[in-house]
């Protein structure tokens, strides 16, 4: 046993030491690309077991990869360089509620979908909605600064985040911003740590803010017969005066991939369409309604479906749900980006994948939250086939440059990671790149925390293929 | 060096692919919430299994994260992508088998279970030749005489809450084919399973007349066995494939509708033949035919909708449904619809009805204290509903509620009861 397994027996119960060969190939994946193996797994409950893995991992320079559910589309928790995975999804679940502050403080172990419920049962609402909110903790989410549909209108995690405590990788507990909306006293070390990808320092809990929850929504459907009518609808309806909560577009591969996949009536003639979702009181609902088929008639919609009922509605969005599994029979290896430009570009950024897929003959599906210009293409292809997968990872560069060409960026909601490491520089330069590096430095001077990530190495490329 | 290729193949290596790892199937699995880890997660499993078939784990490996799997199939119903874990996971219980990596006692513990409880050779044909049955009380002698600590254990737990047995007259004079009072609509076979003949012996009697009330003529084909689920959730496909044949011999098509049984692992199972045969063979064909005339008797009631009920029945329900039932034949519905059609009775649903109740075939006797883990979370989500009953649609689910009944001393307060005896105390009658 190596020096640092024994001094993390010291200072952690057996139990929570995983080192099998089973349990750490568990814990080699998420729901990217690649496979690390780790040397031990540590299961922490408290943070006082997070400092103190921490320390040991900071003296015997251990690398250590903070990780939740490891729903990562970008390789968060990876642990690329092997060394320590610190599960922290089994730490006690706690969803504390102040109602009358409209706050909650959490666990890093709270599931995202969970808080929002907690917050439900007070007419109030946890807005931030990534897809996988029901399996995704929170602390995963502020790690990552996960955004979802109800971006458009309400933001992402880190406009829910008013106070954290956090160990640092040298061991210590330390608290920013605390519990009020209004806070600036000194660097706000909270908006640092949101969206850090765990390279900062471990969020142990988290005190988020609540909203009133709408009292009712309403879904419309429209469907286009240009791909760039969509897109020009989108700032169109946004600067009418109307800011809905939803705008997701699907183009006419996602459309046809889900009608083959679980009809759900989506028109398959349409080369796109919108699917909108309007929330506030049903009366202002009812003016707003026939404002947006007002705009999508003059702008050329081929038609406007607005659902009856409840069960309607949500059949399209179920249908919408389906995107995923259903682009996935396309082809099994999916190559999930999120790309995301200023929202007047997006009619250019749909021409740009269409040049892209043409000119690598790779398989390209758009949809996303178009509404503020968080668009998913998706290469489908095999990973087993060595020669279509150079393909793509050369489409996925182009891919990339074309959203900074925008005047967009490289992620909007899934993060850096391993992946699109390589491609920092080319957005941010490399003098933002180099204070970003001198943070690193300065909060982490032994580069233990989740070490690898963000910032590429000398020559690193972007590698889809393994043997 | 084992040989990879044939893991691969065994395993179903390219339907490993399917899985994306999204982690979707991690809320609903009950072990990865008993047990706290990845291992024991679908996705962490379906991963083992790919470094296994890829020579980076060995199958050893595998053994214990496979073991304590349930078989729930409750992560194939949230799987957004539609991975076929239950080919995966019995293709890697069929390696660990073929690999001879179990435990010792394990192994004892299997062999008993199949050799003497589930005697898959003698098994044979005539209904009601359940000797084990005959020897319950003696389960745990048994088991005892054979060295199976584990087993001798717990044996007299499950003793205790197993159903009064049938005379053999009662079975002997069973009769193989009834017939409606009125007007006759369908005709049908029963299947009659091994357990719960043996020991659900009268809830079989009341899914006949259930069926012969509805306006179904109803034939008991001899020759039909057991139905292999068990055999094939151990890794033993040999033996599964062999039931399989035996029963769809058993069976003519040509007379039936419909092959009706009231245990939702053997419909399942049943639904599942064509797997255990070679594509584009005689056997994959006759088990597709066979497969794609297996009903859940309560399909076939609401289909035939013959069926009133005249009497009030003062309870109040819970609902545990089966896992196959729900997660495989992905019938939800039709079980819920007869249990609101019952007079006065009045249904809560549990929190989480698809939260496997932890029997899982031999689960509950051979990974005991993992079962009993999972038992008392659903104990507990039944008794917040305040019910005095719970109802199920599988033997295996029956006896495990009747268990967790008696673990948490709530015998006389709750009852566990079938839903085809519940519907016969509702008093049915033809409409």
């Amino acid at each position: 046993m190596n020096s640092w397994m024994k001094k993390l027996l010291q200072v952690l119960p057996e139990k929570q030491i995983l080192t099998d060969l089973a349990d750490r190939y568990s814990y080699s994946f998420d729901a990217s690309f690649g496979e690390y193996l780790p040397e031990a797994v540590v299961q922490v409950k408290n943070n006082h077991e997070v400092a103190a893995v921490l320390r040991v991992a900071n003296v015997y320079k251990v690398p250590v990869y903070p990780r939740g559910s490891g729903t990562c589309l970008s390789g968060g928790p990876l642990p690329v360089k092997g060394g320590i995975v610190m599960d922290m999804s089994q730490w006690p679940e706690k969803i504390e509620m102040q109602p009358e502050d409209l706050i909650v403080k959490v666990s890093p172990s709270a599931r995202t979908s969970e808080i929002n419920k907690a917050a439900e049962a007070y007419g109030l609402m946890y807005a931030p909605d990534p897809s996988s909110a029901h399996v995704a903790t929170i602390g995963g989410n502020l790690a990552e600064n996960s955004g979802g549909p109800r971006g458009l209108k309400y933001g992402v995690t880190k406009d829910y985040v008013i106070g954290l405590e956090v160990v640092t990788p040298e061991g210590k507990i330390i608290k920013t911003g605390g519990q009020t909306i209004k806070n600036v006293t000194g660097y706000d070390l909270t908006k640092l740590m949101v969206g850090c990808e765990g390279t900062l320092g471990v969020i142990t809990e988290a005190t988020l803010k609540l909203i009133s929850k709408p009292p009712a929504t309403q879904t419309i459907l429209v469907s286009f017969s240009e791909v760039r009518t969509a897109g020009k609808a989108i700032s169109k309806t946004l600067t009418s005066g109307i800011l809905p909560a939803k705008m997701e577009f699907l183009d006419q591969a996602c459309i046809r991939a889900v009608e083959n996949f679980q009809p759900a009536g989506l028109p398959i003639e349409a080369e796109a369409v919108i699917i909108i979702e309007l929330d506030g009181h049903p009366e202002s609902l009812k003016v707003e309604k026939e404002l947006i088929k007002g705009i999508m008639k003059q702008i050329g919609a081929v038609d406007i479906i607005i659902p009856k009922t409840v069960e309607e509605a949500a059949g399209i969005w179920h249908a919408r749900k389906q995107v995923s599994p259903a682009i996935a029979k396309i082809k099994p290896t999916k190559v999930s980006e999120d790309a995301t430009v200023p929202r007047s570009r997006i009619p250019d950024m749909l021409d740009r994948l269409n040049e892209i897929k043409r000119k690598y003959n790779v398989e390209v599906v758009v949809f996303g939250h178009a509404g503020d210009g968080n668009l998913h293409p998706n290469i489908l292809c095999d990973k087993r086939d060595q020669e279509e997968m150079l393909r793509v990872e050369r489409a996925v560069a182009e891919l990339f440059q074309a959203a900074i060409d925008l005047g967009g960026t490289l992620s909007g909601e899934h993060g850096i990671g391993t992946m699109k490491a390589p491609f920092m520089e080319s957005e941010l330069g490399a003098a933002g790149v180099d204070m970003m590096k001198r943070i690193k430095n300065s909060w982490d001077p032994n580069h233990i925390l989740n070490t690898g990530k963000i910032f590429s190495e000398q020559g690193q490329r972007l590698v889809l293929r393994h043997d | 060096m084992t040989n990879l290729k044939e893991i691969q193949e065994k395993v179903n290596y390219d339907k490993l692919f399917d899985c994306v790892q999204c982690g979707y199937c991690l809320p609903a699995c009950p072990t990865y919430e008993t047990m706290e880890r990845e291992t024991h997660s679908p996705r962490g499993r379906i991963n083992l299994v790919k470094m296994v078939a890829e020579g980076k784990a060995e199958v050893e490996d595998l053994r214990n994260p496979i073991e304590k799997c349930l078989g729930c199939m409750a992560c194939m119903t949230v799987c957004p992508t539609n991975v076929e874990y239950n080919l995966i996971f019995e293709g890697a219980k069929e390696v660990i088998e073929d690999h001879d990596v179990k435990p010792a006692a394990l192994k004892k513990t299997e062999d008993f279970i199949f050799n003497s409880l589930f005697p898959s050779s003698n098994w044979m044909g005539s209904i009601g030749n359940a000797a084990w049955i005959y020897q319950k009380s003696g389960l745990q002698k048994a088991a005892q005489t054979t060295h199976l600590t584990a087993l001798a254990l717990h044996a007299g737990r499950f003793e205790r809450v197993m159903p009064d047995l049938p005379s053999p007259i009662e079975r002997i004079l069973r009769k193989r084919r009834v017939l409606p009072d009125y007007k006759l609509r369908t005709t049908v076979a029963f299947f009659t399973g091994c357990v719960m003949d043996a020991m659900f012996f009268k809830t079989n009697q009341n899914t006949v007349e259930l069926l012969r009330l509805s306006g179904a003529e109803v034939l008991m084909p001899k020759g039909q066995t057991c139905c292999g689920a068990l055999h094939s959730h151990a890794g033993k496909a040999e033996s599964a494939r062999e039931l399989a044949m035996r029963n769809i011999e058993a069976f003519d098509l040509e007379d039936v509708d419909y092959i009706v049984n009231n245990a939702g692992g053997c419909g399942a199972k049943m639904t599942e033949y064509p797997q255990l045969f070679e594509e584009n063979t005689t056997w994959h064909e006759r088990a597709k035919e066979f497969a794609a005339k297996v009903r859940d008797i309560s399909e076939v009631l609401v289909e035939l909708d013959g069926l009133t009920f005249t009497q009030p029945v003062q309870r109040l329900v819970t609902y545990q449904p089966s896992c196959h039932l729900t997660n495989i034949r992905r019938i939800c519905d039709e079980p819920r619809m007869l249990l609101h059609a019952v007079p006065g009775i009045l249904v809560k649903e549990l929190e989480r009805p698809d939260f496997c109740c932890g029997s899982a075939g031999i689960y509950n006797l051979v990974n005991y204290d993992e079962s009993m883990k999972i038992l008392d979370l659903k104990m507990m989500d039944v008794k917040e509903r305040k019910t005095n009953t719970i109802i199920t649609t599988n033997p295996g689910c029956l006896l495990q509620m009747k268990l967790g009944i008696e673990r948490h001393g709530l015998e006389g307060e709750i009852e566990a009861v079938h839903l085809v005896d519940l519907l016969m105390e509702a008093g049915p009658s033809a409409k």
